[in-house]
């Protein structure tokens, strides 16, 4: 019987929760790096024993681990971002041009088919790379070199580069985005970029339709259909039929369109869902009810899930690397919560159950099906 | 040989105890003692100075001999007690947030 691993990081340590394949009975283990910020982990699809985690800390900056028996036992590997040739500036939250400075790792990335192989999403934006299992990472800096580069802008959060996505089917095809410049695509493997923000439509900025600024909070895709994008925008839903050459809204009838988190079911690729966030001033559930909505037609109609979640009184966020599905049949939903919860449906959202209710502030949720 | 203090996250990231012991080549400064560290326990590297400027995270500070040496040049001499290893070299975070 198939069995599901979710590696939950948190502001104060990472957590692997296991079950079998019904999902009903729990086990945690953690924290890993107690006391310290897991932006996020993840497995190689090549080798689901082979884990990666990115480790920081404001007193002392980034580390990385690296995991070759599924999170039993860890071993510290490179953690030198440097970037490539001169940095240069972008901008600052008061449009001053500000230095390129390496903060963080938001995102890691493994590669499809290479488990030695990461791609690492980090703050200041930018893409790095590594093939030799963490030891090196170099710096793709096409993406960073683009000619909008020096116009990018942080977003509250900071200027994080926060979502990759592995193309299955097209060679070299990757799809990033970067809070607040927008959603970027490459077909050569990182070497160039192209924005890919047409049709968004974001009034904070000075041209809501500019070709880059705006505040992308998310991208997901199905494997089987990799043209096929949607996304999270700071406000918005949408969704692009072409590999982002162009978008459509499909928030519809959500009671809110502003969240961070969108995923896709793992066998039904029109079908797609969403945590409503109330405003970006209130990161908090509307009315303190806490609902996911799903949407079976790839948007525009929307239906709250809200069996076993709380429906009063629940003021947490689900932040935008915190939901992740599961590749069982039906389909497992999970994400986590600032309160320090995971939830997760084994019934692709009907019904949902606290598999963790006490954790840290959740940053990141990911999950693995074994065999 | 000198001794060195690290913070506890430290201790736990390079597996340690509360104080470890360095062979420094030369005269021990703030930058032989943090290369003789650096290349013994190698992921503590770009944890305590940049990897980059090489300069001194934020909130961490070093002491020795009861003196605040943070703001001493990184090829000052440190203090002959700490040279000598009678004394240890405290690399200590700063007490700041959850």
């Amino acid at each position: 019987m198939s069995r599901v691993r979710v590696l939950v990081g948190t502001r104060k340590g990472a957590f692997l929760l296991s079950a079998d394949g019904k999902r009903g009975q729990w086990d945690i283990n953690g924290p890993h790096f107690a006391g310290w910020e897991i932006y996020h982990v993840k497995g190689s699809p090549a080798d689901p024993n082979r884990l990666y985690a990115s480790q920081s800390s404001g007193w002392f900056g980034q580390t990385m681990q690296r995991s070759n028996d599924g999170g039993k036992t860890w071993e510290t590997v490179g953690n030198k971002f440097v970037y490539d040739g001169v940095p240069g500036t972008h901008q600052w939250y008061d449009g001053t041009p500000h230095p390129w400075e390496f903060k963080r790792v938001w995102h890691l990335e493994p590669s499809l088919t290479d488990p030695d192989t990461v791609y690492a999403g980090v703050e200041d934006a930018a893409l790095f790379r590594t093939t030799d299992g963490g030891q090196t990472w170099q710096e793709l800096s096409g993406l960073r070199g683009h000619g909008s580069g020096p116009h990018w802008q942080p977003g509250a959060g900071g200027m994080c580069l926060h979502t990759i996505l592995l193309d299955p089917s097209v060679p070299g095809r990757i799809f990033i985005a970067i809070s607040a410049a927008g959603a970027f695509r490459t077909d050569d493997a990182g070497a160039t970029w192209k924005p890919i923000n047409r049709g968004l439509h974001s009034q904070q900025i000075p041209n809501p339709t500019a070709e880059v600024g705006h505040c992308v909070h998310r991208l997901a895709m199905h494997r089987s259909r990799p043209g096929v994008l949607f996304m999270q925008k700071h406000w918005d839903v949408m969704r692009s039929d072409n590999a982002g050459e162009s978008w459509q809204e499909v928030s519809g009838n959500l009671p809110t369109d502003f969240g961070f988190v969108i995923d896709v079911h793992a066998h039904e690729p029109e079908t797609i869902y969403v945590v409503p966030i109330k405003s970006d001033s209130e990161h908090f559930p509307l009315d303190g009810k806490l609902r996911v909505y799903r949407s079976r037609s790839g948007g525009n109609e929307w239906e709250a899930l809200t069996k076993g979640l709380p429906q009063s009184n629940c003021y947490v966020n689900v932040l935008r690397d915190a939901m992740a599905v599961d590749s069982m049949d039906p389909c497992g939903i999970y994400f986590g919560t600032t309160g320090g919860q995971v939830y997760a449906s084994s019934d692709a959202g009907d019904n949902w159950q606290p598999i963790a209710r006490d954790l840290p502030p959740v940053l990141s949720v990911e999950v693995q099906t074994l065999s | 040989m000198i001794r060195v203090t690290l913070p506890p996250h430290l201790r736990t990231l390079a597996k340690v105890g509360w104080e470890v012991e360095l062979e420094v080549e030369g005269q021990a400064t703030q930058r032989s003692v943090l290369d003789a560290l650096e290349a013994r326990y190698p992921m503590l590297a770009g944890t305590i100075r940049d990897h980059v400027t090489q300069q001194r995270r934020p909130f961490l500070r070093f002491f020795a001999c009861e003196e605040d040496l943070s703001h001493e040049p990184p090829d000052a001499l440190l203090p002959e007690a700490v040279a000598s290893g009678k004394e240890p070299l405290l690399i200590i975070g700063a007490i700041a947030g959850g």
